[in-house]
Formats: C-alpha cells, structure tokens, sequence
C-alpha cells in the first residue's frame, strides 16, 4: 500500500504569484496531519489541488496513487467557512445525507443513503440534534455535522480547511478527539489549522508552509521553537510540562 | 355596516362574478403561478434569491413595454428579458449580489427604458400599469397555456437538477469537489427563476411579486425545513393568497394585486409571530450550547 498523498516537487502558481513550490513529502495512511503556515501561504490551496479543484504547476500530486480528480468519493472535505451558506433552510439529516445524494440526478432515492447519513450523524455524536437546523446549534454542533457531511461516503481522507477557528477550547478538544478517533481506524486526516496546539495530543506530523517552500515534518521535528518561530515571524516557545504535555505559545 | 360596505364598493353579485371565465382565467393563472412559485420556492431562500426576484422583475419591464412598442405580445418580451437577465446574472455570479451601487444603478436603467418604451409607444398606459402591478383579470386562455408548459417545465428541470442544485446551494465548495457543475446549475436556477417572475408579473406586478415568489417559501420554511413539505406548505400558502385576493377584488371590485399581496403578507406576519420562540437569535442558541460526548 503507498501513501494516501504523494507529492514529488510540486508548486503551484496563482497568476504571476508562485504561492508555494518544492513540494515533496508523503502522508503515511492513517495520519493525522496538520497544515500550517502564515496567513496567505497556500494553506487552502494545497487542499483544492489534492481535490482536483487547481492543478499544480509542477512536479506531480498523487491522491491514492493517481492523479488528483474532481470527485474523488475516497475523500471527505470540509470547506472553511462550511456554515455560511446553510442558513435556516436545512435539517443536519438532509445536509448530511445530501453528502452521498447530492451528486445524483434525478428524482431516484436510495433507502440507504438515510441509514449511512444517521450512523455518519451517530459517528460524530450529532445524532441528538439530527432534526434540528444547521443555525440553531452551536458552532461546535455545526462543525460536527459538517464533518458527518464529510464522513458519509465513508472516506479514506479527510480533508478539513479551519475546522476549529470560532470554537472555544471544549469544542476545540471534542473535535479534535474526533478527528484523533478517525485517525486511529484508518482514515488519512489532513486538517488546515492556525494553532497547532489543540491538534498535539494527536498529531502525527505537519505540512509547513514556510517561505515559499511545502515542507514536511513528523510532529517531534515540526514542534520547535526555532522552527515556529521562523513559520510564524513571532518568538514562539515549545513548553513540556512534567506531565509530558507538548505545546508552544508566543513568547 | 352595509353603508360602509358600499361605500368600499361592495359588489353584492359578486358570487355569480367569480364564475365569470375572465375570472376563471384568473383563478387558473394564478394557481399556476402558486404552483410554480411553491416548486422553486425552496431554491429561492436557501439560495437567498430572494435579490435575483427582485432584479429580474426590474429587468422585464423595459422587455414587456419594449414589446409593445414592437407591436408584439407583452409576455414574449418580458420572457425573453429575464431569461437573458437570468443568464447575464448567473454569469456574474455572487458577485452581482456585491456591487449594490453597479447593481442598482443597472436596475434603475431598466425601469427608465421601460417607461420610455411606453412613452414611445401609444395606448400603453394599461400596459405600464399591468406590469408594474399586475393584472390577472386580464390573462387570456393562451396565456394559461403559456404558464402551464413553464410550470411544467419548471417541475421537470427540478426533479432532474434538483439534488445536485440543493448541495450546490447549501455548500458550494463540497459540492465542486465532488464534481457537481455548480456554475452551470446557478444559471439553470436562474433560468427557472427568469420564467417564474415572467408569470408572476403577469399576476401581481413586477413592484409586488416578493409577495408571490418569495413570501410563501419563506413563511413555508418557518413552519418545516424538510424541502417537499416547503414545497407544498409553499404552494398552499400562494393558492389561499390568490384565491382569496381574487375573491375579494371581486367582492369590492377592486384589482386583485393588492388583496393577494395582503393575504401573503397577513399569513407572513401570522406565521412570523407564532414560530417566534423557534427561531431565538443566534447568540441564545449559543447559550444553550449543550455538549455530547
């Protein structure tokens, strides 16, 4: 078996702009990877390449041992910014079960697309507010069912741009728990994030997009202070707390 | 009280005038227009359409005014201008929803054509009225069977698009992941919308048809959120305001536009008030923040 994702020397040119290039790693299947750089460093568009969304100027991308295409039912995404759209207008159970439906035509229905969208609902712990709208629950809530959204095709990668920005730290910790969980029964997870912190007590390793370079790290050399440092143009400190606990703030 | 009434106009025979066939016409036309409006309806809120309405309305006017300034039929030329206007709005994207002053400024132009077209042409001063208000008492059997094949066509579109369009619209970007046509269901959309006002107008007007196009959905919505109970609630909602507008532009012999607009509105505010402690603002719902683990 070769890697959910493979990069060999790639980059990507927005219009006259090379946001990133250098790009070679390998994610190992079953990963938790957490993508971090500066705002602006390509973050978001290394997941719509790995989407078939943009294609990469150079090297080649490899997504389960081809070519990334639109349409990959092997990945699950979760847009940044997920919930604006929604509004008022849907139940969790229909959004989510439109994560399977939704790229089939006509009037035909599928009774089993109702059970996935319920145990996808029960795999994230939503199952208590399947009926209720997307804008009636908390952000936490809405970040769950979004991943359920993600999860009903029973992906083998997860791809999730921000998923813990405007969630407070109990939110933070369950989501990230969850994502710890999915790692551990196979499915690649590969999450966009500001602050690597509540990631740590499941991190494998880290895409860091670091002076117009992709570069990729396993998480005991990504955690480093001089590294962060650089990453962030800030002082950043790694602190170990006698109990083992691994994480970094801003000096 | 029978002063009153008859000083308001009431017209005592006004039973054996709701079976008159213009009328009959009228309550025909104006299902149609329920009907259709309930179908689409849906798309309408979640897409928030609700400026695309507004702007193709806007955008017909100079095409049903210009059209009889051509010598030909009203419907044609409001058809063709917001199907048109559909696409060109589709083309812009969101983006159309942006730039309000470029927006506005476009729509303002639309009406000043429209009313220079009129001006242009002679014995048209019933035409501005109709389409800035409507006029069902005025829909002619061919007309009916104008609405009839867009209302079927609408129906059609929808059972065939109507999945992917519903992801693309509550979630865009997983929906061009997964390889769904997001742009090009937008125009579809838009298209349907185009057709949608072009009847609507006929009914209520191009300044009233939020009352028919927008309003029923968005009270439906209130009440269920499960798209094919929105869809009938919706239709419902859009059949009583019609049937009971016309009936009263009958009882006083008035044009029905306002009475339909005031049904729609009474059963908006209605509603409005009674799922009030449904819908608490986003901050309560935030308070009531419960977790599971």
């Amino acid at each position: 078996m070769t890697a959910p994702i493979e990069l060999r020397d790639a980059s990507v040119v927005l219009g006259d702009r090379t946001v990133w290039s250098h790009g070679t790693f390998e994610l190992p299947e079953g990963s938790l990877t957490a993508v971090i750089g500066p705002n602006g460093s390509g973050k978001t568009t290394l997941l719509k390449m790995l989407l078939g969304l943009l294609p990469p100027s150079s090297g080649s991308v490899q997504v389960f041992d081809a070519p990334p295409e639109r349409g990959n039912t092997r990945i699950g995404y979760v847009p940044q910014h997920y919930t604006d759209h929604v509004g008022n207008a849907v139940r969790c159970r229909d959004l989510v079960r439109l994560g399977v439906s939704g790229t089939r035509w006509g009037l035909r229905t599928r009774a089993s697309e109702r059970a996935d969208a319920d145990a996808a609902l029960a795999a994230v712990g939503a199952a208590d507010y399947a009926d209720r709208r997307l804008s009636q629950l908390s952000g936490g809530q809405q970040q769950r069912v979004a991943i359920a959204q993600a999860l009903v095709g029973r992906p083998d990668l997860l791809l999730l741009d921000e998923p813990l920005a405007n969630l407070d730290l109990r939110n933070q910790r369950e989501v990230v728990d969850l994502l710890g969980q999915l790692s551990a029964h196979g499915v690649t997870v590969m999450v966009v994030v500001h602050d690597l912190n509540p990631l740590l007590p499941h991190l494998d390793g880290a895409v860091y997009l670091l002076d117009g370079h992709a570069h990729y790290g396993p998480v005991a050399e990504v955690v480093d202070a001089e590294l962060l440092t650089h990453l962030y143009g800030t002082q950043v400190k790694v602190v170990r707390t006698a109990q083992g606990d691994l994480f970094t703030r801003g000096a | 009280m029978g002063g009153l009434l008859a000083s308001a106009g009431w017209q005592s025979n006004w039973a054996s005038v709701l079976g008159e066939s213009f009328m009959r016409n009228a309550f025909a036309a104006g299902a149609l227009v329920a009907v259709a409006a309930g179908l689409l309806g849906y798309f309408v809120v979640v897409r928030q359409g609700e400026f695309a309405a507004h702007a193709l309305g806007h955008i017909g006017f100079p095409g049903a005014t210009g059209a009889v300034l051509l010598g030909i039929s009203p419907l044609i030329g409001l058809g063709a201008f917001c199907v048109v206007g559909a696409v060109v709005i589709g083309l812009l994207g969101s983006r159309a929803n942006e730039r309000a002053t470029a927006t506005g400024t476009v729509l303002a132009l639309a009406t000043g054509l429209g009313i220079l077209f009129a001006s242009l042409a002679t014995r048209t001063t019933s035409t501005v009225t109709n389409v800035l208000f409507g006029n069902l008492l005025a829909v002619t059997t061919a007309q009916i069977l104008v609405f009839a094949g867009f209302t079927v066509l609408l129906a059609l579109v929808l059972a065939v698009v109507g999945r992917p369009l519903m992801l693309a619209s509550v979630a865009p970007e997983v929906a061009e992941a997964k390889g769904v046509p997001v742009r090009a269901l937008g125009i579809v959309f838009l298209v349907l919308m185009g057709l949608l006002v072009t009847m609507a107008v006929q009914a209520v007007g191009t300044l009233l048809l939020f009352a028919l196009v927008v309003t029923p959905p968005a009270t439906a919505l209130r009440l269920t959120a499960r798209p094919s109970r929105v869809a009938l609630t919706s239709i419902l909602i859009g059949l009583v305001a019609v049937g009971a507008g016309l009936t009263l532009s009958a009882m006083f012999n008035l044009p029905p536009s306002s009475f339909i607009v005031g049904v729609s509105f009474l059963v908006w505010a209605i509603t409005l008030a009674a799922t009030r402690s449904r819908f608490p603002s986003v901050e309560v719902a935030h308070d009531h923040d419960h977790h599971h683990c």
